[in-house]
């Protein structure tokens, strides 16, 4: 009898623990993908298809949508609507690529998962004359590319800017913004000489170890004349450009002029110590020029803040490319509808329309010199020089390694676990493991 | 992965069981009847994804690009191969990092659990105006998502939130480091004592007034009387609660990732670096992570109920009440004497 209490108590408790361990075996369950047909073949087949996004709290994807259906009554496009997290999105989108899954016909894809897709044969190329490409800004072209071939209509485009406190710099007699580190140290010290700059720090960008640490780096080696991968995809992290970048940072930590606590910071942790006035410049994207200049008395910083393109070693600096593309799955049926579908999301008429409601920055070059949309977003003849000058980030197949990898060496750096050296050498390693497949 | 919340078994009255031999024999084949869809299910949802995932972990996706620049896809079968790779491959430093931490923050949240929890339930316990409404409020952090609260945890915990005005430090709480521990243990534990607490509470309220009646008639005073009354009577309970609590907390992802976020090595749990694999395809050293895991939580789970006896089959309560009214009866012979 008392035996027989304890197994069935053994075997409960085994129970439980298989409970436990479900979740996450749950998820292991695709198995071997065969590779993916070639799809080369012509986009054929119309009818009803989706459209796989994130949400937009804007509405302005919506009336996109309600429109071409108003238009199109055989060829409906239903929204399928991602959780906003974008690892998330990326996992379902390359779950439904591996059991080829006919039901996401046109996906939204960061531009840093292009390559990725791309090298799957999980989405189309996309047939150029189809699509208003000349007109659009090079660069955010060039980040739907994967090896000289289209795969993806540029739908909206980032790029970085730098905020800085004019008023305080006006005070310390700084007029031009700063094209260079060096330039922008002069101007911090200049500023924090000043009485009223008492408790500011000169300069902060996203540190944290996440995505916004590889953007980041990735910015400061291109901005020193680096690069991170060469035209042949291999790696060239070990270089004497990487490592004065690296340098930048990690004296910058050392020196106080980056605040200590900027290695917590993401997009948000940056904006609020920039707009509670802690910081004389912040590199950050457009999309937080909306809450600083909020007039309800939310920012301190309000009316007092200007943006320029970011520094670099010698002269302006490269920004990193943000934004999304639209693509086709190769798995989808009805290609001919969402080809159609996807011409008419990104053109011209649709990104004007879509600028009123939300703040995304067009992939038209005119719109940022017209000065009917300057007037309302004055950031964006700033942006598109910033975007001019513009590197899509690290394109390789295994992204996801790869900036892993680089979050994982920099902010060893960052946090002064390894000197600078040994990082970038292993850094060099690590990356040449991941490219050799 | 929700963490279960299922009903303690101990809190519920269950009626008197019929021993096997009073049964008819025709009722044992209506009872396999019965209970085989519970079986098809179990197999299914719980049998099937395990063997799958076991079947899984022994292969290795291998890929390369052709010279077009498409990735050429396999997967080859390495057998034992992953589980060579996590326990003494080149990344193995990060396997004994990842267990040492599940490990760490495992016994540390659930002992300190254990000792709020119980004293909840002690403050619970008390006839007192108002009592309903804080025992709601014990609980709302326990019905707060993990992830919810890995978020309102990360805003106190930021470099200028309420955690360092109220201490009157610049301590980085969500960068790397011993900081980074601590402020998830806070969070852990802030968020499952009350479940212990509202367990063990349910285990005090079987324990017969007379019994403290007969104490106190014998001079214990109330130490005494927690110790050798109150404790040894909600063990069956407190014990249950504990071992939910520690196969819970073995698994701990989400509160880590939001608070801390993922790859930072003072933090990283097995299951992170589970879904970590899985996030790069690396399906076959994920399942060897998860099944590891599993290995790893199931030896625990009988590693305590051996030794400690914890009774999760449900007749705690019969236990409680046996052991109750021997109490009892020694007091009230010693008060007799």
């Amino acid at each position: 009898m008392m035996q027989r209490r304890r197994d069935r108590r053994i075997l409960v408790g085994l129970a439980f623990a298989a409970t436990a361990a479900i979740a996450l075996t749950g998820c292991s369950a695709p198995s071997t993908t065969e590779s993916a047909p070639a799809s080369e073949a012509e986009l054929e087949g119309r009818g009803p298809i989706q459209y796989v996004s994130s949400p937009d709290a804007s509405g302005a994807a919506q009336e996109t949508i309600d429109a071409w259906n108003a238009d199109n009554p055989d060829e409906q496009v239903t929204w399928v609507e991602l959780p906003l997290d974008a690892d998330q999105q990326r996992q379902q989108m390359v779950q439904n690529a591996q059991v080829e899954g006919s039901s996401y016909s046109v996906l939204n894809l960061d531009v840093v998962w292009t390559s990725e897709f791309a090298a799957n044969r999980w989405i189309t190329p996309l047939p150029e004359d189809a699509l208003p490409l000349d007109e659009e800004i090079p660069a955010t072209v060039e980040a739907a590319s994967y090896r000289d071939t289209v795969y993806g209509a540029p739908y909206y485009t980032d790029g970085a800017l730098l905020y800085s406190r004019t008023d305080l710099l006006s005070a310390a007699g700084v007029t031009e913004a700063p094209e260079t580190w060096a330039e922008m140290q002069e101007a911090c010290d200049a500023v924090l000489a000043l009485p009223e700059a008492a408790g500011v720090s000169c300069y902060a960008g996203q540190f944290d170890k996440n995505e916004g640490l590889t953007v980041n780096f990735s910015e400061a080696v291109n901005s020193a004349g680096g690069s991170l991968f060469d035209a042949d995809g291999e790696p060239t992290v070990d270089t004497p450009e990487a490592l004065t970048a690296l340098e930048f940072l990690v004296d910058g930590f050392e020196s106080g002029m980056i605040p200590r606590e900027a290695i917590t910071y993401q997009e948000e942790q940056g904006r609020q110590a920039f707009q509670e006035g802690k910081l004389v410049f912040l590199r950050n994207w457009p999309y937080i020029y909306k809450s600083l200049s909020a007039t309800d008395g939310s920012s301190s910083v309000q009316g007092k803040f200007g943006v320029s393109a970011i520094p670099g070693e010698d002269g302006p600096g490269v920004s990193t490319l943000g934004g999304r593309n639209i693509a086709i799955s190769s798995f989808a049926e009805n290609k001919a509808t969402a080809l159609d579908f996807i011409a008419f999301f990104t053109s011209r008429e649709q990104e004007e329309a879509r600028l009123a409601l939300s703040s995304r920055a067009p992939v038209f070059s005119e719109f940022f010199e017209d000065e009917a949309v300057t007037a309302n977003y004055p950031y964006l003849p700033t942006l598109l020089t910033s975007l001019d000058n513009a590197q899509p980030r690290p394109k390789v197949v295994q992204y996801g390694a790869t900036t892993a990898a680089i979050q994982d060496e920099i902010y060893a750096a960052l946090t002064g676990d390894k000197d600078p050296e040994s990082a970038l050498a292993d850094l060099q390693d690590k990356l040449a493991e991941i490219t050799a497949g | 992965m929700t963490s279960s919340t299922t009903a303690p078994p101990a809190a519920k009255p269950q009626p008197p069981r019929r021993r096997k031999e009073d049964r008819a024999p025709r009722e044992g084949g209506m009872a396999a009847l019965l209970l085989s869809p519970t079986f098809i299910v179990l197999v299914l949802v719980i049998m099937y994804p395990l063997l799958s995932a076991l079947y899984q972990s022994l292969f290795s996706a291998e890929s390369g690009l052709d010279a077009n620049g498409f990735v050429v896809e396999g997967e080859s079968f390495v057998g034992i191969g992953n589980y060579l790779e996590i326990f003494a491959g080149g990344e193995s430093g990060r396997f004994y990092n990842a267990l040492w931490n599940t490990t760490f923050f495992t016994f540390v949240t659930v002992a300190l659990e254990t000792v709020i929890g119980v004293s909840f339930a002690v403050a619970m316990n008390r006839a007192f105006k108002g009592r309903a409404f804080l025992r709601a409020a014990i609980l709302i952090p326990w019905a707060i998502p993990t992830a919810v609260s890995g978020l309102l945890w990360r805003w106190i915990f930021q470099s200028n939130g309420i955690a360092n005005d109220l201490l009157n430090t610049q301590i980085l709480w969500t960068a790397e480091g011993f900081a980074a521990q601590v402020a998830v243990i806070v969070a852990e534990v802030w968020k499952t004592a009350p479940f212990i607490g509202l367990l063990v509470l349910a285990g005090m309220q079987l324990i017969p007034e007379e019994v403290y009646e007969a104490a106190k008639l014998d001079g214990a005073n109330a130490w005494k009387q927690f110790l050798s009354i109150t404790l040894p009577l909600v063990r069956p309970a407190l014990l249950v609660a504990v071992l939910f609590r520690l196969l819970d907390s073995l698994r701990m992802f989400d509160l880590p990732f939001v608070l801390i976020g993922p790859r930072k090595s003072s933090v990283e749990t097995l299951s992170i670096l589970a879904w970590d694999q899985s996030n790069q395809l690396q399906y076959g050293s994920a399942s060897a992570f998860a099944i590891i895991l599993l290995v790893y939580v199931a030896v625990i789970a009988f590693v305590f109920i051996r030794i400690l006896g914890a009774d999760v089959v449900g007749d705690a309560d019969k236990q409680a009440a046996k052991q109750a009214k021997k109490q009892a009866a020694k007091f009230a012979k010693e008060a007799g004497r």
